[in-house]
């Protein structure tokens, strides 16, 4: 356990969550967004686990499952909302769906 | 305990109103009838149960009271009181209410209930604006009354000429006075921050802060504030932009209640808080004040004479009047004073019954546009002769109240600023003027047709009858009225005597 | 100095002094609650009857006046605030019951004429119940001992003549009449009010008879603010009065029926100003300019209208600017201390003037509304009648002498101009007599003499009835000198005149008087009658524009117009779109540009959200590192 440097994960973290974050702001598809949500959750998660680990915790994995029932629920609006979307436009393209525009 | 009722009857009486919508129209508008009855006797047996000469010393300015703690950690109480001036206003707010529910009676068809529920809630809320002797309670009140008053302009209105719509009217109403409210609760928090500053306790009661000691500079800003909120409801120049649309846009029973009480709102809260809690700083501000009102009586009276919309036209007069008002408060003399009282009640007199007929005339030609009307005399019956007097009243006509009411804030000011008064009487010219141009266009001239129209049903004629009477009664005895806001009216008048440092104008 | 009488006696029942205005009130209230169910005649004998039984009160009244003296009533206290005690009560004295005396008397045959004028009108309940209210008002106005119910009938008469003027409604120029009359004598109130102000502040009482007590205490004469009182008091009789410069109301007037011509634009109304000034002697006597200077007025006024009334063509105009003439007259001799004189003058005025109105009214409506002398003529054959009351009148009004009414009061005032050592007043009011035999003989040849020159006027019908002859018959022969005869019982009220004391050279000014009046009549005998070339100069040249300019009364509506008029309606136009307000439109118009602005950041994209947020952590992100690297 102790063979992988607390610096290492919490890298690997950031890179994740950036290339979530990069897909989010990116991506026109809904699915790539939401996965791309998904990422970055699981990059917070994965920060949470490596600290808790780290510092001899327990506090880390509970945030851990808060976020694995956030990642939960947030992924199953989303996927309504992504029906949704479909439904109304007959495509994913989010830009497309731009009504509340000031 | 009779002054809690006096509140409750209105509320109460809407929400049954609400529900009573379910028995038919009929019966919504009689328990609205029956409501302010209701108050409007209340009043007048308390009119006749109490004494409202000036107190024994050491006594209590007022005739009935009612405390109960509401909200102690800030000292905030429910506290009522009712001296003359307030009953005065009650008694007229009880009437006027009874005016509102009868001219609505064939107007409204929509939603009846509910508008009967907005309409009792703001004559609820008037009520307690007269009452509340706790400054949170009555910042509670005034703010209380605004939103069903919205309501009423933006539900029930009409629409008036080239784009401007009875929603825009409503918003522009809520927006000005909403505002003007909030910077009252700013002056209002000062005050008790200031009393707490001083004594380290909290308190929002009247009388405890009529006794705050302020450094001149703060009371003077939060003289300001209230003035600034007072004058929007009064309303003074530059702050009068909501009135003619609201009232040209209101339903007739709210440009009725606009007019008659809504108005008198700040007159009262510039009688009862701006100058008693302010008196040196409203003192100092005095030649502003009635500066404005001469510009207010000016303005109106230009601009009413440029308005083809009877019920905006009415508005405008409303402006000119309320100049007067102004005036006479700053003024500050007994006699200036009291003829503010009878000033109020007969301006709310006439421009009531202005406003009823202009509702009646719309009724019967569909239109408010005053160059479609003209040479109406013939075809009216006995319409035109009320409107006659009514236009008479309104330009100050001896024997009517408004003449009672604008001479003796003329009179008593004369000691005060005599060239203010100069120049407030050339306002009797362009009254004159814009009354008689009003009659001239409206009920003179060719007819457009020879069809005669529909004359006064019983209950528009009784309506209007009854108004002349009060008018002419007020006009010709106005010694009861005087005599019931007489202590009131000393008491502020001692405020502005105690205070050695003369107007600039005095002689 | 008149006394605040309080005496009161059995012989004379103080309940007789309402009902001189409450008669009225009555009748008024008959009428205007009638909602049109009365015939015309019923109508007609409710409006008449009610001015008869007052004037049968006043004649009543007179007799215990005699016996009795003044009395004084109070009905109740109109307001009470301090020291602020006006009264809804009255007091009777020799001159209100002299004006009472006119009002109700004059006003009686009025009504009755009117009963046969207006046969065949619409309206005529409202027609009496204006006239009634009219009378209620002006009996107010004189019987008030106090200043605010004086005012009270002061405005209220203005109310009715302005509801008359414009009785025939259906003519918009009419209201628009009725409506210039209303505003002008309204500015004039506006002085009296002020007056009123000034008086109460200063004396603290509008009590009259107390501040004719009061005012010699309080001040010297010639002191600043009693000039200042009496002069406000003066505009306000000049307005009601038609007095230069607030007199051009009067000729419009004219578009009401006659008989309100007669009666509130004659008779009594116009000579309120007179009134008032009699009533507040007291204060101009202190006030030695603004007496001085009401006597200027006077004096302009009965020049500037003598030279109109030469250049109307409407015969009830030419009446009109008569009467402004006339009570100029009176004006001239209030300004020389006469008050009784003016008093006089104004009653038998109030005679003759309603006889030449009432004749005008009989001759337009038997010639179907023609009231134009270009288009009338030859009528006194026809119209016998008439033609009496005119020359009777017309007489009256130029003071043809010893046999006229006019004659009497109108050589008194001569006289006291001339006993006050005011020669320029008496030089105007012998030029102004020359103008009135003139433009008297123009009128009376001009409508009777010659050839008729309209159909209208070639088949004019004879007035019948009572309600027509009787008026006629009885101011006839109040305007000869039987009405010289009534003197009205004013020494107690109004000082002496300054040409009471002696009669020195009265006589010779007397023959000069009349020898003025004839020989102006003798002129416009000439002139008018025989050689009507002259009136060919008036087409040409600088007849024409002195014409044109006399026609217009020196073009005096013009100034208003120009100064007045079209500044206002400048202002009204400007203001229009409510300018204040459109301040707080510019802050409303500001508030929706800034929001065009931010509402494009809206782009109503997730991404473009996301790309913001995005950019504004980094950017608060570098911002707090660089500030912590910084310290």
């Amino acid at each position: 356990m102790n063979g992988v440097p607390m610096e290492h994960g919490l890298v690997l973290a950031a890179v994740l969550f950036a290339l979530g974050l990069g897909g989010l702001m990116f991506r026109r598809n809904m699915i790539f967004v939401l996965m791309s949500l998904e990422v970055m959750l699981n990059a917070a998660g994965l920060a949470f686990i490596v600290a808790g680990t780290g510092w001899q915790q327990p506090e880390g994995q509970a945030m851990f499952l808060l976020v694995i029932t956030l990642a939960a629920a947030e992924a199953s609006v989303g996927l309504a909302l992504l029906i949704q979307l479909y439904h109304r436009f007959r495509t994913l393209n989010l830009d497309v769906a731009s009504r509340m525009r000031g | 305990m009779i002054l809690v009722w006096l509140i409750v009857i209105p509320f109460v009486g809407g929400l049954l109103c609400w529900q009573a919508e379910r028995l038919g129209g009929r019966a919504t508008r009689l328990i609205a009838l029956a409501t302010m009855l209701c108050e409007l006797l209340i009043a007048f047996g308390l009119w006749l149960q109490l004494d409202f000469a000036l107190p024994a010393s050491g006594g209590t300015q007022w005739a009935v009271e009612y405390r109960v703690p509401w909200i102690e950690r800030f000292g905030i109480d429910f506290h009522l009181a009712l001296d003359g001036l307030s009953l005065i206003l009650i008694a007229l707010t009880g009437f006027l209410g009874v005016l509102a529910v009868l001219c609505s009676w064939r107007e409204i068809v929509r939603r009846i209930g509910f508008f009967h529920l907005n309409l009792l809630w703001i004559l609820g809320g008037v009520v307690g604006v007269f009452l509340a002797m706790d400054l949170f309670l009555f910042f509670f009140f005034w703010e209380l009354m605004l939103v069903p008053m919205y309501f009423l302009i933006a539900l029930w209105g009409h629409s008036g000429s080239k784009g401007s719509t009875r929603i825009g009217a409503a918003i522009k109403f809520f927006i000005y006075t909403q505002a003007s409210g909030l910077l009252m609760l700013v002056a209002i928090l000062g005050l008790v921050f200031a009393h707490h500053g001083n004594t380290g306790e909290y308190s929002f009661s009247y009388a405890v802060l009529k006794e705050t000691t302020l450094s001149p500079t703060l009371a003077f800003w939060l003289m300001l504030g209230f003035f600034v909120a007072f004058a929007v409801k009064l309303p003074v120049i530059p702050l009068h932009g909501w009135l003619p649309n609201a009232h040209a846009q209101a339903p007739t029973a709210g440009s009725v209640d606009l007019a008659g009480i809504l108005l008198k709102t700040a007159a009262y809260g510039m009688l009862r808080f701006a100058l008693p809690l302010f008196p040196e700083a409203s003192q100092a501000f005095a030649p502003f004040a009635m500066a404005l009102g001469l510009v207010g009586i000016f303005y109106g009276a230009v601009l009413a004479c440029g308005q083809q919309d009877i019920k905006r036209f009415v508005a405008y007069t409303s402006i000119a009047h309320m100049g007067f008002v102004l005036i006479g408060i700053y003024a500050g003399t007994e006699l200036a004073l009291q003829g503010v009282v009878v000033l109020m009640v007969a301006h709310a007199f006439s421009a009531a019954g202005l406003f009823i007929l202009s509702g009646q005339l719309y009724e019967r030609l569909h239109t408010r546009q005053i160059n479609e009307m003209g040479g109406l005399w013939g075809r009216l019956g006995s319409m035109p002769g009320i409107y006659l007097f009514l236009i008479a009243a309104s330009l100050g006509m001896p024997t009517t109240a408004n003449f009672v009411g604008e001479f003796m804030v003329l009179f008593g000011t004369f000691a005060i600023a005599p060239w203010v008064v100069a120049l407030a009487s050339v306002g009797l010219v362009l009254a004159a003027v814009y009354s008689l141009m009003l009659m001239q266009r409206v009920h003179y001239g060719p007819p457009q047709s020879d069809t005669p129209l529909k004359g006064l049903d019983t209950r528009e004629f009784c309506m209007l009858l009854g108004l002349v009477a009060l008018i002419l009664w007020v006009g010709l005895y106005p010694q009861p009225l005087l005599d019931t806001s007489s202590a009131a009216m000393q008491d502020i008048h001692r405020l502005f005597d105690a205070q050695s440092s003369p107007l600039p104008e005095a002689r | 100095m008149m006394e605040h009488a309080t005496t009161l006696s059995i012989a004379q029942p103080t309940t007789l002094l309402p009902l001189t205005f409450l008669l009225p009130l009555v009748g008024t209230l008959i009428l205007a609650f009638s909602r049109g169910q009365l015939s015309y005649r019923a109508s007609a004998t409710v409006g008449t009857a009610s001015i008869g039984l007052a004037a049968l009160t006043t004649a009543a009244l007179a007799l215990g006046f005699a016996a009795a003296g003044p009395q004084q009533l109070t009905l109740w206290t109109w307001i009470a605030v301090g020291d602020f005690t006006p009264g809804i009560s009255l007091a009777l004295d020799g001159l209100s019951l002299t004006m009472l005396g006119v009002i109700t008397g004059v006003g009686f045959f009025i009504h009755l004429f009117a009963a046969w004028y207006m046969r065949g009108e619409d309206g005529i309940t409202r027609f009496y119940t204006y006239m009634n209210l009219f009378v209620f008002s002006m009996v107010l106005l004189v019987l008030g001992d106090n200043l605010l119910l004086l005012f009270l009938g002061w405005e209220g008469v203005g109310l009715c003549s302005y509801l008359l003027i414009g009785y025939y409604y259906t003519h918009s120029a009419n209201g628009w009449a009725g409506f210039k009359a209303f505003v002008i004598t309204r500015i004039g109130d506006v002085f009296l009010a002020l007056g009123m102000f000034l008086l109460f502040t200063r004396l603290g009482t509008l009590n009259i008879a107390e501040i004719l007590e009061l005012a010699p205490q309080a001040w010297q004469a010639g002191d600043t603010t009693v000039e200042l009182a009496a002069f406000l008091l003066l505009g306000g009789a000049m307005g009601k009065s038609a007095q230069l410069p607030l007199h051009t109301w009067l000729a419009d007037a004219m578009a009401g029926p006659t008989p309100v011509s007669a009666l509130i634009h004659a008779a009594t109304m116009v000579t309120a100003g007179v009134y008032l000034i009699a009533r507040m002697h007291g204060i101009f006597e202190l006030a030695p300019t603004a007496l001085y200077v009401t006597g200027v007025i006077g004096a302009l006024t009965l020049l500037m209208a003598g030279f109109a009334a030469l250049a109307q063509t409407d015969i009830k105009r030419v009446l009109a600017y008569s009467t402004m003439s006339q009570i100029g007259y009176m004006f001239l001799a209030l300004g020389v201390g006469a008050y009784d004189t003016a008093i006089f003058h104004l009653m038998t005025h109030a005679f003759f003037k309603a006889l030449l109105f009432l004749s005008a009214g009989a001759v337009i409506i038997s010639c179907h509304h023609e009231q134009d002398m270009r288009r009338l003529g030859g009528l006194w054959r026809k119209l016998p009648l008439p033609y009496a009351g005119f020359m009777v009148g017309g007489a009256a009004l130029a003071a043809l002498p010893l046999i006229s009414a006019g004659f009497y009061s109108k050589d008194e005032i001569l006289w006291q101009a001339l006993a006050a050592d005011q020669q320029g007043l008496l030089i105007a009011g012998l030029v102004g007599a020359l103008l009135t035999s003139l433009y008297t003989l123009r009128l009376i040849i001009g409508t009777f003499h010659g050839t008729a020159k309209s159909d209208n006027a070639r088949h004019a019908e004879t007035g019948r009835g009572l309600a027509h002859g009787l008026p006629l018959v009885v101011l006839a022969g109040l305007s000869t000198f039987v009405g010289a005869w009534i003197t009205p019982p004013l020494a107690e009220v109004l000082p002496a005149g300054p040409g009471d004391a002696t009669h020195v050279g009265h006589s010779s000014l007397e023959l000069l008087a009349a020898a003025t009046a004839l020989g102006g009549m003798a002129l416009g005998v000439w002139l008018f009658g025989l050689r009507r070339g002259w009136l060919r100069l008036a087409n040409r040249g600088p007849g024409a524009g002195l014409w044109h300019l006399w026609h217009h009364a020196w073009g005096f509506d013009l100034v208003f117009d120009w100064t007045l008029v079209r500044p206002y309606r400048l202002t009204v136009w400007l203001l229009k779109s409510d300018l204040f307000d459109g301040l707080f439109r510019l802050l409303a118009r500001l508030v929706r540009l800034l929001h065009l602005g931010l509402s494009r950041t809206q782009s109503g994209r997730v991404r473009g959200y996301a790309i913001t947020m995005v950019a504004g952590v980094a950017l608060i992100l570098l911002s707090l590192a660089l500030v912590i690297q910084g310290t």
